[in-house]
């Protein structure tokens, strides 16, 4: 396997020798693949959730109550007869979508803000940096409760409230290397060259950090996960009878002295999920990471 | 003759590379007789600090592997077990790095360190440790020890640095020092003071020294004995006059003729190309010839400096008040010709480089004029500035940073002709492939990226991409500093056949005397922001009127063993800061002509 | 050291007038009256008329702003509108809880996680390397409600070792079985994070040449990595140390939930359920607090074990 990606590497057009180099670090490391591929499993699961769920998520059946895991049932039924394991492929939804529109929000804000902070430098660094850190050092989950319980607890304001605890991190993220390829001198020379300040951020600039800041992005997705569910748990999720993860672990915790099976599918969802984020993102960052090339 | 210090005898180190082992040395033998210094000399990737390394054992075992023998006084280190060999290091072998701005620790004090060596080896307790450590402070000439002792690295210059490391090395007393090119991070007069104290504390001490260097002036300088290497081999091995004199291997000749050396240039009144080297057998083709006649002597000045200060604010306290100023460009006047080289030299933070980035208004000048063809560059709009831009172009020190690792070469040379819209399409491409043949390189190459060529390629990649908007005066800010000498010459020739082709100005900013002495017409001489002289090359340097001038040239190590300077005094300066307070007044003194064209700063 | 304490508390003042103002203006745009949002829709009038007097709405912008900022100095946070005590006191009564369950765990984080991610970095792509960094990972990647509520499953219901619901009496091992789940809970997911950050410093200081010049002159192994190499990886790990504050606040609210335990995460969660508007300016204040105090010791901490930063 390694020796066909490291044969593409040198066949393939110059262009593309960095990717295949990347590629060839990241398939070195096999433990990124398990990452990856349960990743794509439960993103084909949220996607397929209507074809493969066994049953209506919201379907009450106070007959089947709290039935522990057996064959109708595969992973049981809750307080209100609804099957575990649908209302889990529909969870999956809520979360993907939530922790991903909220990446990507707080990915292209943030990474702008600490571009242009990191690139103007001066006051206006000074003082959006400072902003910043405030915010950061500010505890993000409650940060993120109150802007949820003001706004009231929609997905899209799920979404914007995971979004704006986000920002301050990807601006750190951003800065830092922007700072670093700044001082390099073909930055310099860029502006010997007389290009403009535009053309010198999204063109020399953006390209050297945008692999930092998307491994940072899939790590991230990870925590906006976490965050969403620990924001369910709490009770500002979106509202029930919707299945979230968190929820169903809010409503199952009640139970938990005999029914503790009704906790023990969602965590471990969420703990799945994850930790293949963790695993990818960090497989992805040793991939990029240069220092880690060519070691002696 | 008695028994060697040190003998290595077919010392193999390979070093794992993505699962691979490659040798990084092949088959090297030589020994250090007592007292005798031993110069590794060799170029990047000669073997010669992995060598040092591998007496060391501090190579990475589970990267590394070292084969062969190495015996200290007839004993096999590499016999040794870990613990017998921590044993060795610091106190039979001692070793000085490159790098002394790095290679102390920054959280531990300097007394603390030099204090460890003598706490694991002698087993002194902390009071006899101390008051032997200040002793070694004082014995390296560290100005107030006692205070010194007590002070962080970060507190100290490099140079005095260098010292903490070589009281450090020597505190045991080993018998054999291995100095890593000790020098070469630290400016010419310093470097002088260095390598005097480690021939003095050699002769007092009667250790050996095995000194690695790529400098033959340094090597001319302290070595009794010299080893060339030569990509993991060793190519030489004989008394230094010998190589010097009568070298027998063709690299060997090849590293000597590419050498400049000061006072090379006496009767020759404009620039002297390097000769052709052939780089198999290092025969040397034909004399080196003098560069075309390329000033425009009659023509008006192409650039006008005057008055020109650059000045940094430093800011401190409670309300971010000014405190002081950096005073880094002091007054700097001159005038560059079409066609001419001038250059300007100095030592660190003399101001030379923020002189060049204030003119290309890269650093924005406090005060001053900087007219270019007539106009003054300080009061243009953005607009004009991007406009005069293309005709004043940059190259700097790092090959490795200058060009953009994410964009192919051919793209990084287009990127200048597409935005400013001199061509498009293919006439950019022929437009580039034609100044990628221009500095010497296959137009083939245009479609890799900056990792896959060698240090003095991409430097001529910088060169190119600078020329690809036909600029009329290009400052080289340390331009050939970082490259080996071999590639240095080249590089130079390079930048002498454009000046000739295309009547390009340079302005040579440069630490390198030798060098400046080879390539420049007129020279600036910079001393803590301010021109101290200013002349013609041949006056300059025969004639050198500054007293920091002739204390620059004296410093410089010339490479030619006869010639070795006499015992200097024991000096310790240190270079001066250009930090002032806010109500510093410059002393009045302005560059007065003391012969046509030669101006030397003096009190007036 | 003096002028630059003076500094920090300086911008601690400004932070703490941001936070203030901050709060005062989002409270007041957030659509809808928080009258009748607290009254409910059903509330006649009058009611909503009596409530806004109570929270001081009908005065003008100004003189609200002026009241606010004057109250919150003198310590006057205002009333809760559920239990009808003052905020400030409200908040004391628990913030010890919280205080000593992030200590602990503080503590526990640090104890674990520095000496795991320096056996990590010198045993680099061995063994007990590959088992730390996935351990670490795995460890970052609980959410905390959910690590609390296994920690709870396994030693409360499973092994009954500790009470499923945590309520102390005086003895120091009823204080031990309250703190041992949650400060475990805590600080074991602190120290999947601190792992990380030292191991990856401490990768990186290693290759520093002050490393190889210690080792160059026969220092031993132990003082190489113990003193030369880890006083300088301390360095980002005091960051993320700090830094961390925000999520252990976070993350202290999801376990004092699931362990039903005291403290500023239930005071919050309660007030946040029953819209109590005042008692969350008051937390707002008090987290921030809290975090600008922390900043200033991580700054102190800096100066202690960095030479090179000076204190003015």
């Amino acid at each position: 396997m390694s020796a066909s990606v490291h044969d593409a590497g040198q066949a393939a057009p110059p262009r593309l020798r960095w990717l295949a180099a990347t590629i060839g670090a990241f398939n070195a490391n096999k433990t990124s693949w398990v990452g990856l591929v349960i990743v794509v499993a439960v993103i084909l699961a949220a996607v397929l959730a209507p074809i493969i769920a066994p049953h209506d998520p919201l379907e009450q059946n106070i007959l089947s109550r709290l039935q522990p895991p057996h064959d109708d049932y595969y992973l049981g039924t809750d307080y209100f007869g609804r099957d575990i394991l649908s209302r889990l492929l529909y969870g999956a939804r809520i979360s993907l979508v939530i922790g991903v529109a909220s990446t990507v929000i707080a990915l292209v804000l943030g990474s702008l803000i600490g571009i242009l902070a990191g690139w103007y430098g001066g006051k206006f660094d000074v003082v959006v940096m400072q902003t910043m850190d405030i915010l950061l050092a500010f505890p993000s989950l409650i940060l993120g409760l109150i802007l949820v319980a003001m706004l009231g607890p929609s997905m899209e304001n799920i979404t914007i409230a995971i979004a704006l605890t986000s920002i301050p991190s990807f601006a750190r993220i951003a800065r830092a290397p922007t700072i670093s390829v700044k001082e390099r001198d073909y930055i310099e020379a860029g502006r010997a060259l007389a290009f403009s300040d535009v053309r010198i951020m999204a063109g020399h600039i953006l390209p050297n950090i945008f692999p930092e800041i998307l491994v940072m992005g899939s790590l991230w997705l990870a925590n906006a996960i976490r965050t969403e569910a620990s924001l369910a748990f709490i009770g500002l999720g979106v509202k029930p009878p919707t299945a979230t993860w968190g929820g169903m672990i809010r409503e199952g915790f009640e139970n938990i002295l005999d029914s503790y099976w009704l906790v023990l599918a969602p965590s471990l969802a969420i703990l799945i999920i994850v930790f293949a984020l963790n695993i990818l993102g960090d497989g992805l960052r040793d991939a990029i990471d240069p220092k880690l090339k060519g070691e002696r | 003759m008695s028994r060697p210090v040190l003998s290595v005898q077919n010392l193999q180190t390979a070093f794992r590379v993505g699962g691979q082992w490659r040798w990084a040395i092949e088959d090297l033998s030589f020994d250090v007789a007592p007292g005798e210094t031993v110069a590794i000399v060799g170029e990047s990737g000669s073997g010669k600090s992995v060598t040092a390394l591998s007496i060391m054992r501090l190579v990475s075992a589970a990267n590394g592997r070292i084969e062969g023998k190495i015996a200290l006084e007839g004993r096999d280190l590499l016999a040794l077990s870990e613990e017998e060999m921590r044993k060795v290091r610091g106190n039979d072998v001692a070793m000085i790095f490159q790098e002394p701005m790095t290679s102390l620790n920054p959280v531990l004090t300097v007394g603390y360190q030099i204090c460890e060596a003598l706490r694991y080896h002698r087993g002194l307790d902390k009071a006899a440790a101390e008051a032997e450590a200040l002793r070694m402070l004082e014995k390296v000439r560290i100005p107030s020890a006692k205070t010194r002792f007590g002070n962080y690295p970060h507190q100290l210059s490099g140079g005095m640095r260098q010292r903490v490391m070589i009281a450090t090395a020597l505190a045991c007393k080993p018998k054999l020092l291995i100095a890593d090119e000790p020098t070469t991070a630290l400016d010419v007069t310093i470097q002088a003071q260095i390598l005097e104290l480690i021939k003095t504390l050699q002769d007092e001490e009667g250790m050996s020294v095995l000194f690695i260097t790529h400098d033959m002036g340094v090597v001319a300088e302290i070595a009794d004995r010299v080893v060339v290497m030569w990509k993991g081999r060793k190519l030489e091995d004989a008394p230094a006059p010998q190589v010097f004199n009568t070298p027998v291997h063709g690299y060997t000749k090849a590293l000597l003729a590419a050498v400049p050396r000061l006072g090379d240039m006496e009767g020759h009144g404009r620039p002297l190309r390097f000769p052709h080297i052939d780089p198999d057998n290092g025969e040397v083709r034909g004399k080196p010839v003098e560069a075309a006649d390329t000033v425009k002597a009659e023509e008006a000045p192409l650039l006008e400096v005057s008055g020109l200060t650059t000045r940094f604010g430093i800011r401190g306290g409670l309300l971010g008040r000014l405190r002081g100023r950096v005073h880094a460009v002091e007054n700097v006047s001159f005038t560059l010709q079409r066609g001419e080289t001038l250059a300007l030299v100095g030592e660190s933070g003399c101001g030379k480089s923020t002189t060049g980035r204030s003119i290309l208004r890269l650093i924005e000048p406090t005060a001053g004029t900087v007219r270019f063809e007539g106009r003054d560059v300080t009061g243009f709009g953005k607009g004009d500035l991007l406009n005069v831009r293309r005709d004043m172009q940059m190259i700097f020190q790092d090959p490795f940073a200058s060009l953009n690792p994410r964009k192919s070469v051919g793209a990084a040379i287009a990127e200048p002709i597409v935005v400013h819209a001199l061509a498009k399409g293919a006439e950019a491409r022929e437009r580039v492939a034609e100044l990628m043949r221009r500095v010497g390189l296959s137009p083939a190459m245009g479609t890799r990226y900056p990792h896959e060529f060698s240090g003095g390629q991409r430097q001529r990649l910088a060169i190119a991409r600078a020329l690809a908007l036909s600029p009329k005066l290009v400052v080289a800010d340390e331009a050939v500093s970082a490259l080996d000498v071999s590639v240095k010459a080249q590089v130079l020739n390079l930048m002498l056949d454009l000046q000739a082709e295309f009547g390009l100005a340079y302005l040579f900013i440069s630490h390198d005397m030798a060098v400046v002495e080879r390539v420049s017409h007129r020279v600036a001489v910079m001393y803590l922001g301010e021109i101290v002289e200013l002349g013609t090359r041949e006056a300059v340097f025969a004639n050198p009127r500054h007293p920091y001038t002739r204390k620059l040239l004296s410093a410089v190590p010339v490479p030619d063993p006869a010639r070795r300077s006499l015992r200097r005094e024991l000096a310790i300066d240190e270079i001066p800061s250009p930090i002032r307070t806010l109500d510093w007044r410059a002393p009045a003194q302005a560059l007065v002509e003391v012969a046509p064209g030669h101006f030397v700063r003096q009190a007036v | 050291m003096g002028a630059f304490l003076v500094k920090r508390l300086g911008f601690a003042v400004v932070t703490l007038w941001a936070v203030l103002s901050l709060v005062f203006v989002v409270v007041r745009i957030v659509p809808g009256d928080p009258a009748q949002v607290i009254l409910g829709d059903q509330a006649d009038a009058t009611a909503i008329a009596a409530m806004r007097t109570r929270l001081g709405l009908d005065a003008s912008l100004i003189e609200q702003y002026w009241t606010f900022l004057s109250g919150a100095i003198r310590g006057d946070w205002g009333v809760s509108l559920v239990t009808g005590r003052p905020v400030i006191q409200e908040i004391l009564s628990v913030l010890p809880w919280t205080l000593e369950l992030t200590v602990v765990s503080m503590l526990i984080g640090v104890a674990i996680g520095v000496p795991l991610g320096v056996w990590a970095a010198i045993n680099r792509n061995r063994m007990p390397d590959y088992v730390t960094r996935i351990a670490s990972l795995l460890g970052l990647s609980f959410p905390p409600f959910v690590s609390a509520i296994i920690l709870l499953i396994l030693f409360a219901i499973m092994l009954r070792w500790f009470p499923v619901i945590s309520a102390r009496s005086g003895s120091a091992s009823a204080w031990f079985q309250s703190m041992a789940l949650p400060a475990l809970n805590l600080g074991l997911i602190m120290a999947a994070y601190i792992t990380r950050v030292a191991r990856s410093a401490m990768l990186e200081v290693m290759q520093e040449d002050y490393v190889r010049s210690a080792r160059a002159k026969g220092v031993p192994w132990h003082v190489v990595v113990w003193r030369h190499a880890l006083r300088n990886a301390l360095i980002p790990v005091i960051t993320i140390v700090g830094l961390y504050l925000g999520i252990l606040i976070g993350n202290s609210v999801l376990t004092e939930i699931v362990f039903n335990r005291p403290g500023l995460g239930k005071l919050i969660v309660g007030a946040l359920n029953q819209r109590d508007y005042t008692m969350l300016q008051g937390m707002m204040v008090i987290y921030t607090l809290i975090v600008v105090l922390v900043n200033i010791a991580t700054d102190l901490t800096y100066a202690f074990v960095d030479p090179r930063v000076k204190l003015s």
